[in-house]
């Protein structure tokens, strides 16, 4: 039983996303060393045994997904986490994942690639990766943390996203928010909204279509689900060259996610229908942001915000208000231009997109960096 | 039928098996079948099917009447890994081919025996990749021509069942499709086992490897694995030359250790009860 009580906890951010991953239900977790996601796997195998879960180390990514992904088929939450390589091992399973609709949290603190790059630094360049980085149709979703509190409620978060709509969710973290620490509060383990994916009923047997998200049995059950990652119908029955299955199938998959990106989205959002210059970010470099915005308010600019909680499916609706007040978005990100181009076809040319970036060494881009950007973007 | 008579029926949904005319597959889905009716199950709510990609990851996916898992090329006995765990009431089983299990799959396949994660794995070694065309395999005898080796192969087969032994295994065994009766006793003592159980069996597949190897139909490669194997009692005199024209066929380990189920969940009821206390 998770004793967590109600407090404010001075955390570190793995340690914070290993509680809200128990704190959402999570009681399996399979990882590889990998810097700068090892403290995850770590807090997880001292605390998963305390409340009668299991965490186990395995020989590399491939193996941990998918001891994640054969957790999940028998009934339990489940979640791996990991950093840049890692995350690219995990891509084919990931895949697997969205297309036998088996609902996992997969952690990706970001570091700097690419390859080996810069190990230990700080980088946010697996913006595109966590949406394209598997073969094939695939609509992720992925959410952006940007504190130790929000390591813990994204997390939780995570989990019922994966568990409503029977999907893998990433947690696309980074080096910053993992290692940092600071306050987080926890509330009443009881009043967390938690959702679980559901349950058949005896008889049942489409579980992999008929509805928009089918029920999800797990092993033992008494079943009998064939679980297959080739194109399959509503019974799990493989089909290899049917037109019709495979269109039927890849498009419920994407749509079950698509139609629901109102409900997905989430940003917070400063002024966004009312400055002259917007910022869009997410993660730790939304952290300069407030200040940055604050400082261009005092010198008489009306400056807004929105910080992308949601990365995939994008917050359009949202960027392309802001793009009908501001005449420039400038979007900050820790990577050569990835969340821009984004932004940039949710403006529609209706706002002026300018990318600020900067990369190498894990240095964060300034409140003053982004205030002088605003400054320059005014003239 | 009577309540114990064997029929396949039984076990099998109702579907056309895809596999080429003459395939060693038959066999070994038989003898399974006929190792797990003997052992009485009546039907196979008791178990759960992992298996990856190739002709021999179809067995049990979706043709058993049962929970079966086809996962990723090579990542069946990871997703094994975290049924078991979760699930240690289950029999997990793993059919798998040779590229599947001891290629793509290989690092697992160590790991798994090293660990005695209890589980079956049933290792269908066709000596190349059928599903794909005839490529050479990790299990492709020497010399053999496939459709990568026009010139005939240059490197050595490995020795599953050895490498499990060495690796951990609780019990590993080789047998062929010319010995379906070693093949099913070999199975129900396996099922009735805990900890890391390995059987590989060399299968015949005249479609792929046979006619580019020089076989004429399925029977004469039944005849070949006859001719070829040799029992392990009699290989310990032998080099490598001998060796590598035969096939060693019986068990090469049998013991009974603790398995990882048994051992993580004693540390987690102690861990749990510590931090209850």
């Amino acid at each position: 039983m998770n004793t967590l009580k109600p407090e404010t906890y001075f955390w570190q951010g793995s340690e914070a996303c290993a509680e809200g991953a128990i704190a959402a239900g999570c009681r399996f977790f399979a990882g590889y060393p990998i810097t700068p996601a090892s403290e995850i796997a770590e807090h997880m195998a001292k605390r998963l045994p305390q409340v009668g879960g299991i965490a186990i180390q395995m020989e590399d990514e491939l193996a941990s997904i998918g001891a994640v992904i054969g957790a999940s088929w028998t009934g339990a939450k489940a979640m791996t986490a990991t950093s840049g390589p890692g995350f690219s091992l995990m891509q084919e399973s990931i895949g697997y994942a969205f297309m036998t609709e088996t609902p996992c949290v997969v952690v990706d603190v970001q570091r700097l690639g690419p390859s080996t790059g810069q190990a230990t630094k700080c980088g946010q360049g697996d913006v595109m990766q966590s949406r394209w980085g598997t073969h094939g149709d695939c609509t992720a979703i992925v959410l952006s943390p940007n504190s130790v509190q929000e390591m813990f409620t994204l997390t939780i978060k995570a989990f019922n996203l994966a568990e409503k709509y029977r999907t893998p969710v990433i947690l696309l973290a980074d080096e910053v928010v993992a290692h940092m620490r600071e306050q987080a509060t926890v509330p009443l383990i009881k009043s967390i909204e938690i959702i679980n994916r559901r349950k058949p009923k005896a008889g049942e047997k489409a579980f992999f279509g008929l509805e928009e998200i089918p029920p999800m049995p797990a092993v033992g059950e008494g079943f009998n689900v064939a679980v297959t990652g080739s194109t399959h119908n509503e019974y799990g029955i493989r089909f290899t060259a049917d037109p019709v299955v495979h269109r039927k199938l890849v498009e419920r998959l994407n749509h079950k996610i698509e139609n629901h990106t109102d409900e997905i989205a989430d940003v917070e959002a400063y002024n966004v229908d009312n400055c002259q210059v917007g910022i869009v970010s997410f993660g730790c470099t939304s952290r300069a942001v407030p200040e940055a915005v604050e400082k261009a308010e005092e010198k008489g600019i009306k400056a807004g915000y929105i910080r992308l909680r949601t990365v995939w499916p994008f917050p359009e609706k949202i960027v392309r208000k802001m793009a009908e007040s501001a005449e420039k978005i400038i979007v900050p990100e820790m990577n050569l231009k990835q969340i821009f181009y984004e932004v940039e076809r949710a403006a529609n040319g209706l706002a002026k997109v300018a990318p600020l970036n900067k990369i190498g060494g894990g240095e964060l881009i300034t409140p003053e960096e982004l205030l002088a950007k605003i400054l320059e973007e005014q003239k | 039928m009577t309540k114990n008579a064997f029929s396949v029926k039984k076990y099998l949904r109702d579907l056309k098996l895809p596999f080429c005319p003459g395939c060693g597959i038959f066999t070994i889905m038989n003898s399974f079948l006929r190792a797990v009716h003997e052992l009485g199950y009546e039907n196979l709510s008791k178990f759960a099917f992992c298996s990856g990609i190739g002709c021999s990851s179809w067995i049990p996916s979706p043709y058993f009447k049962a929970d079966s898992i086809h996962t990723l090329h090579g990542r069946s006995i990871p997703v094994a890994t975290g049924i078991k765990l979760l699930r240690p009431d289950l029999n997990v089983v793993v059919f798998g081919g040779d590229g599947d299990i001891v290629g793509i799959g290989l690092s697992h396949f160590i790991h798994a025996a090293r660990r005695n994660l209890d589980i079956l794995v049933i290792m269908v070694n066709n000596m190349v990749y059928g599903m794909t065309g005839g490529q050479v395999a990790p299990t492709t005898p020497l010399g053999a021509k496939t459709t990568t080796t026009p010139y005939g192969t240059f490197e050595y087969p490995i020795d599953a069942p050895k490498l499990a032994a060495a690796a951990g295994a609780c019990y590993s065994a080789r047998w062929t499709t010319a010995h379906p009766n070693e093949l099913r006793e070999s199975i129900k003592k396996a099922i009735k086992m805990k900890g890391f159980r390995f059987i590989e069996v060399v299968s015949h597949c005249p479609t792929a490897f046979g006619r580019r190897a020089g076989f004429r139909n399925a029977g004469e490669m039944i005849k070949w694995f006859k001719e070829k194997a040799i029992p392990i009692e009699q290989t310990e005199e032998m080099g490598w030359k001998e060796l590598t024209e035969k096939i060693v066929i019986g068990e090469y380990i049998q013991t009974r250790k603790p398995t990882l189920t048994e051992i993580i969940h004693k540390k987690i009821e102690e861990a749990r009860k510590k931090f209850e206390s």
